[in-house]
Formats: structure tokens, sequence, C-alpha cells
């Protein structure tokens, strides 16, 4: 022991490794991450996905272009609605087929309720990462009424398939606005208490603010997208540049927030919320009436070529890409996905840091682990 | 002094944040019958329960008093459902005028395999397949989960 | 009505007539021995329903209600089953201090509450430094968390351990230092004068606003030093999955799950004691009709009156607020609390001094 007086002193500790996941609390699903700690600091830290790796995307090779609809739900389960408009827009794409007005008004609503329970599930489970777990609770009770209108209206809670190409798959129930309306009341009056409970608490302030950073320049070049890019003041909703199924017909909001740190990420899902909601009172009055599905073939055969299709889902950009060789199933389908690119920005950000700070990093990237994997 | 000032300012704003946290939380402790949200599941299965009409469950081939269904055995359902939990068995069946028919024989439905996508029900030209807003579909046996769909003896109804 | 000094005096007097001194002393020794188990698993066992009817309510749900009327019987039944469950130890830890530890945690909580005043002639010891002894007992604990966390050899324990050293060792000056302003003004360390002293108002009401304050901060670090959220760091379930007693199952998890909640008890007893008067009925100096009223409300629903209430409050907490990050923690402790307290300690000799209590 006498020589350790010439050692270092850094070099008396020792860094060492401890795997997060595949069965952890936090990671909401099977995602392993390789870290390397100093104590309580992150030195390194590894993602290793395919836990959940189903190959959907070669699955559609041999299903057809109807089948990969169901599929697509699979891929972000929290944003089913909107995964399967993405896949169905694509195929209307190449299809050249005009959607009715009314099926586009209820996609849209579709979706943005979507987000709406997807932002509520990640602002419950954001505030659980950090160690509340009332919350939670809190938030479960406006995303079952809104699961409740899809299971009425879709038949399914959580994978619906209710959006094909063409339309709808059924038409809305007789209620379905005058639902919608007794739930925005409640979302709204329950936003205030979410603010009154977690947003001002300056526990929960202290642990997201100032930590994991992600600069511009940095969410540029990780390719991130969706709320994560615009808490770094990238302005890319795909609502705003691309409009689709009548977004540029509605008054909304991008929220950009210059302040890259889990606060500006936190920040910006709760004013999209609001936003959600401002587009869904602007459509619930007036759906158009008319048909709620165009005619399409039982069997769908796109005539040779590359399509491509963006749209916003809760998590970011999601990219259906089909390549058809004019067969009834697709040559190619690729999906590019939102939680993917968004994972890449977590070594960056969480280098440094504690592990506390790792679980608030990985709570306001939302990630959902099958989206990763696909 | 300011910056004791700001100090103890910082303090009790502080406390201040967690005090309307916790007046929410004592709020919903004190009103326990306000808003509870959990369902008494197996108790309220003959009450309260609300499965919508529209519920994907399992999906089953009606029949009408005279055991008529409607199905052609026409296979579109099989080539729509994308996991192959339909297998439909058909026979060529000879009327008293000599003309060739095909006639269902056995439609058979793998709820092990079904993921409630509805796809089947939209294919369907006849309307013969509805989805029935059952969900408690759990058996002992794998087995049970192949089920014929048609009851034996069940004929084809006839179009109006 | 008969006093619980009365039983007491019967017991020994009983006990005598039958037995020699030495056996009278071993026989007093296991059955105070057995009473204050049997009272605290009592206790818990109420706390352990209470903290899932606390949080459901506040949950929006309505907690355990299917095991017996109203659920009473669901922490039996969870207890019967951590019976039943095998205590599983990994093939490569250290097996010694591995089932060491959970019973030194769960032997050192029991220890803290010998000098526990529980009712007007029902204290097991009432020795001269009473609060220094519980406030020195207690910090045992944590070496038993130590070996745990570093026994298991697994690294989410190891954290938890290190983690729960970094806190207890912090919070224990805070909670201290709030408990030596008592002191300070009563001038004894002996927990029934301390309660004596309070026969004319509790200390909370008494002692000014440097009392109240040493409250909250004692408040704070006693919900820090039974590792509770918000300070659950040692545990934090999202984050190191459970902490130190990660590798632990069957009874040796149940012990510290145990040892959770009579700290829990232990930290309101010192609480109730030291700042709301113990069994003391509510008393205002010169309002004696008023003092006769209170005093037929019995001692020990005073004292377990005031128990529940700061268990209630610490339940409340972790039920409303997130969890801290290791250092901000400790910053919490010693660039708030600790400086505070210290300031709060000059003052509270200074009003001593000038004689400015009640």
């Amino acid at each position: 022991m006498e020589n350790n007086n010439n050692i270092p002193i850094d070099d008396l500790t020792e860094e060492f490794v401890v795997n997060i996941g595949p069965q952890h609390p936090s990671t909401h699903g099977v995602l392993r991450l390789q870290a390397t700690l100093d104590g309580e600091t992150i030195k390194d830290l590894l993602p290793v996905l395919g836990y959940i790796h189903r190959g959907i995307e070669k699955m559609t090779e041999s299903l057809g272009y109807k089948q990969s609809i169901y599929l697509t739900s699979r891929m972000d389960y929290l944003s089913a609605h909107i995964n399967n408009q993405a896949c169905s827009l694509a195929i209307e794409k190449g299809m050249q087929i005009e959607v009715p007005e009314r099926a586009k008004a209820i996609r849209i609503i579709m979706a943005e309720l979507q987000r709406l329970t997807s932002h509520e599930l990640w602002w419950g489970s954001c505030a659980m990462d950090l160690g509340a777990v009332t919350p939670f609770f809190l938030a479960f009770r406006d995303r079952e009424r809104i699961l409740d209108i899809f299971e009425g209206n879709t038949g399914n809670r959580l994978t619906m398939n209710y959006i094909t190409p063409g339309g709808v798959m059924f038409d809305v129930l007789p209620n379905f606005a005058s639902s919608i309306k007794e739930l925005l009341v409640k979302v709204k009056e329950h936003l205030k208490e979410y603010e009154e409970l977690i947003t001002g608490n300056v526990i929960f302030q202290h642990r997201l603010k100032g930590v994991g950073i992600l600069p511009r320049e940095l969410a540029i070049s990780m390719g991130c997208t969706g709320p994560v890019a615009r808490a770094s003041g990238i302005s890319c909703d795909v609502r705003k540049y691309h409009p689709y199924d009548g977004y540029d017909k509605l008054d909304f909001k991008e929220i950009v927030i210059d302040g890259c740190d889990s606060w500006a990420r936190y920040k910006v899902r709760m004013e999209e919320m609001k936003q959600s909601i401002h587009i869904i009172e602007q459509l619930i009055h007036n759906i158009p009436e008319g048909e709620f599905r165009a005619k399409v073939k039982g069997v769908i055969k796109l005539p040779v070529g590359e399509y491509y299709q963006r749209v916003e889902t809760a998590r970011g950009e999601l990219g259906v890409y089909i390549v058809s060789d004019g067969g009834n199933k697709p040559y190619r389908m690729k999906f590019r996905a939102a939680s993917f690119s968004n994972l890449g920005a977590l070594k960056p950000i969480t280098v440094g840091a504690k592990i506390g700070d790792l679980m608030a990093s990985m709570a306001t990237i939302d990630l959902v682990i099958p989206d990763i994997d696909r | 002094m300011k910056s004791l000032f700001q100090y103890l300012k910082e303090v009790f704003l502080g406390f201040y944040s967690l005090w309307t946290g916790l007046k929410l939380t004592l709020y919903y402790f004190t009103h326990p019958r306000k808003e509870i949200i959990t369902e008494q599941y197996p108790e309220n299965r003959t009450t309260t329960i609300n499965i919508p009409e529209r519920f994907a469950g399992e999906v089953i081939l009606p029949h009408d008093e005279n055991n008529k269904h409607k199905c052609t055995a026409c296979t579109l359902c099989e080539m729509a459902c994308p996991n192959g939990s339909i297998k439909i068995i058909s026979v060529q069946e000879e009327s008293e005028d000599g003309k060739k028919k095909r006639v269902l024989d056995k439609w058979i439905y793998n709820l092990g395999m079904c993921t409630f996508c509805g796809q089947c029900i939209d294919a369907c030209p006849q309307d013969a397949i509805i989805m029935k807003n059952s969900f408690e579909l759990s058996v002992y046996n794998r087995n049970d989960l192949v089920k014929t769909l048609n009851k034996p003896g069940s004929k084809l109804k006839e179009k109006e | 009505m008969i006093g619980f000094s009365d039983i007491t005096k019967w017991i020994h007097d009983s006990l005598s007539s039958a037995l020699s001194p030495g056996w009278v002393l071993a026989s007093e020794f296991v059955l105070a021995g057995i009473a204050v188990i049997l009272i605290v698993v009592v206790l818990v066992v109420v706390m352990i329903y209470m903290e899932r009817k606390v949080a459901g309510f506040m949950q929006l749900r309505l907690g355990p209600h299917r095991v017996g009327p109203w659920g009473t019987m669901q922490v039996f039944a969870d207890v019967f089953k951590l019976l039943l469950k095998e205590s599983f130890a990994p093939n490569s830890v250290d097996k010694f201090l591995f089932n060491l530890a959970p019973i030194l945690v769960l032997a050192v909580s029991f220890m803290a509450l010998a000098p526990i005043s529980w009712a007007p002639g029902l204290q097991l010891w009432d020795m001269n430094i009473g609060i220094l002894y519980i406030t020195a007992v207690s910090s045992i604990g944590v070496i038993g968390i130590l070996m745990a966390g570093w026994s298991s050899n697994n690294k989410y324990s190891l954290l938890g351990a290190m983690r729960s050293g970094a806190q207890i060792v912090s919070y224990e000056l805070s909670a201290g230092l709030s408990i030596v302003a008592v002191i300070a003004m009563c001038g004894s360390l002996s927990v029934h004068d301390i309660i004596m002293s309070q026969a004319d108002g509790w200390w909370i009401f008494k002692g000014h606003l440097p009392i109240l304050f040493a409250f909250i901060v004692y408040v704070i670090a006693g919900t820090a030093e039974v590792n509770r959220a918000p300070f659950d760091l040692a545990e934090a379930e999202s984050e190191l999955t459970a902490g130190y007693h990660t590798e632990y199952s069957g009874m040796q998890f149940g012990m510290f799950y145990l040892t959770e909640y009579i700290n829990m008890v232990v930290i309101a007893m010192i609480g109730s004691t030291v700042f709301l008067g113990g069994w003391m009925p509510f008393h205002i100096y010169g309002f004696d009709a008023f003092n006769g009223v209170m005093d037929y409300i019995p001692s020990f629903v005073w004292f377990f009156g005031k128990i529940f209430m700061i268990i209630f409050f610490m339940m409340w907490f972790r039920w409303t607020f997130p969890r801290l990050r290791i250092d901000q923690l400790l910053k919490l402790e010693w660039k708030y609390l600790l400086p505070l307290s210290i300031v709060n300690v000059v003052i509270v000799a200074f009003i001593t001094v000038m004689k400015w209590h009640f």
C-alpha cells in the first residue's frame, strides 16, 4: 500500500458498468443502457437495442397494403392512430384517391386525441420516473376517458386500425361530438391541476431545469424531431410545413421554446396539449357531412414507384417510405421512427450527469421502445 | 443583505409551491368518492360494466332461427386476415338442376392468433361475420381457441 | 381510573411473591420486550393499512378492499405470504453479512424504543440521557443498510447503500440540532422531564417561532432519516429498482419493510415527545377548567393521536412530491437546513438566557 502515495487520487477510484435495463422500471420497455459510472456520475452510455425487434418492415413485404396498416399500430403504440394515418396517406398517394372531407376531419380529431393521450401518459410517467407516483393516476383519469371514446367509436383501445386507405373504417357514433365536448371541459380543468401539482413544484423544477441540455446544432445533427427538437429551438412541425389531411385550414401554433433542457421539453409538451385541444375544438362543431370512406378495391395495388409520406406523431416525425413493384404487396416499406433518432441524443446529453438526471432526460425525451426497434 | 433577502425568498417560494401540491392531494384525500377511476371488475361484470357495441371481441358467424348463415365461402376474409387466423373449408355441391356450387363446409377461426383488427369484417361482401363485444375469451385448453363458427347442419341463407 | 403505574406495580408485586429477585428482573425483561414488540407490530400493521388507504384515496383509487372488511386483512395476507416465501440468497453474496443485515436494522430500530414514554408510568427505562440515546442508536441503523448493500454484491444495492449512508449522516445533524433547540429550553435530556416540562403547554406553542421552525426542520430531516419519499434515494425504484434491498426476498425483505415503518414510528414518537408534549394533553397555561376537560381524554389517545398525525404528514409528502437528486439532497441539507438550524439554535439559546419563553 506504500506506493499508493504516488498515484493520483483519480486512479484510486474505479469505474463500473451498470446495466440499466432491459428490465428496469424507468426504461418503459426493453431498452438496455450500458452505463459506465464513476460513483453517481455517468461517464459513458451505450444504448443496446433489439430486444423487441419484430421485423415489422420485413413483415409488410409478405402482407398486403391493408394488412400492413395494422402492424403500424404496434410500432409506436401510443400514437397508433397517427401511424395508421401515415401509412394510409402514403398508400392513398400511390392510388391517387381523394379522401372525403368528413373522413379528413375525423382523422384529425382522432389524431389529436391520440396526441393528447400520449402526452397525458408521458406526463404521468415523467413524474413517476422522478419519484412522484400520484400524477400517474391523475393522468390516467383523462386518458381513460379518451380511450373510452376510442373504444366506443373504433372498437379498440390501443391498436385501433381505424384509419384505412380512403378514409376511416366506420362512421363515428352520433354522440361523438357531444362526448368530446364534455371531455375537453374536463381535460382543460385537469391541466390546471397538473400545473399545481407538478409544474410549479420546486423539487420537480430543480430536477429538470438545466438537466440534459441538447443544443440546437446537436439536435439537428442527431435528427431529432418533435417536441425534443422544438424544445431546442428548431421549428419542425410537419403539420405546419407539409400539411396533410387539411391541417393547413386549421389555426394552431407550433410551440418552439429555446430552452434546450429537460424543462423546455416538458413545457413544449404541456403547451402542445393545449394546442391539440384547440385544434379539436375548431373541428368538433363542424365535421362535414358526407361519405366517411372513398371507394377502395378489396386488394390494393400501387403503381410502380416510390411513395413517401411524413406525419407528426406525438414523438416527432414519422416517415413512411413505400417502394412498389406494381404488385399487391409492397416491395419495400421503411418507417422513419421518431424515437430511434431521438434516442441518439440520449448519450451526449447525459454523459457527465448523475443517474437521477439520466432518468429525467430519458423521461423528457419520451421514448417508446417498440418504436425504436420496430 | 440583498442576497440574504433573495435566499429567504427562494426558501419561502419553494415551500409555497410544495404547499399548492399538498393542497391538491389533500383535496382528493378528503373527497375520496368524488372521482374514483378504477372499476371493480369481477364484481361489476353484471352491473355497471360498459362494453361498447362496437368493441372488437371475437368474430362470430351469426345464424338465424332456421340455422342459416350468410357465408358464401368466398374466402375474402381469409385473404384479408394478416395473421392467418381464418381458414375456410368449402366443398363443391351439386344442386338439383345440375349446377355446381361452392358451399361452406367449415369456417375455422383461431382465436389465439387473432389481433382483433377487424379486417375480415371489413372485407366481407355479404356482411356474414361480425365481431361480438365479448371480452372474457380465455380458456384452459389451447385447442379450445380453435373454433368452428358454422353450426352443424347450417345452410346458406337464400337472398330475398 | 387505573393508571398504568398501578398495573406495572401489580405485575411486579405478584412476580416478586413467587420468584427470587433475579428471576423477577429476567421475567420482567421478557414481558416488557414482548409487550413492546406486540404494540409496535400492531402499530406497523395499522400503518401499512393506513398508507395503502392514504395512497389510494390520494390517487383516486379505493385502496385494498377485498380481503376482509374494507381490506383490513390485506396486511395479514401479505405478511403471511412473505413468511411462506423462501429467503433466497444469490450465490456470490457474502452470506454472513447478507443474513445479518436485516436482523441488525430491525434490532436497532427496536432499541430506539427503550426510553420512549408511552403513557404516565409506562416507560421501559427513564434514563437521564434518553433523547441522546435515541439519536445515537437510530444512527446505527445505517450500518445495517451499508452492510446489506455491500454484501449483496449488486451494483444497484451498493449505490443505494452509499446514497443512504451519505443521506443519513447529513440529516442526523439538522434533526439533532432541531431537538437541541427544545432541550436548551427545558434543560434536560430525560424523556420524562421533557414531557413534564410541557404540562403548561407544548413546546411548539411555548417556544415561539424558533421551535415551530425547529419542528418543520425536524419533520423534513426525519423523513429523510427514514429514507421515505421525497428522500427515498436509497430505494429509488425508478433509478435503482429497489436500492439496498434489491437482492432480498421473503421475510428478510419483510424485515427491511418492517424496519422502515418502525423507524417512522420512532421518528414520530420523538417528534411528538419533544415538540408536541408526548402523552401530555393539550394544556393552556392559566385555563384550568379547559385543562381539566382535556385531562379526561386518556393519555395514550393523545400520544397515538400525535404519532399518527406526524405519520400522516410523512405519507402525505410521499404521495405528493417527486424525488430529489442526490446532490440536491445534500445541498438542501448543507446549504439550507443546517445553516438555518444553527442560526435557530443561537436564537433559542438567546431566548432561553433572557427567559422569554413561557
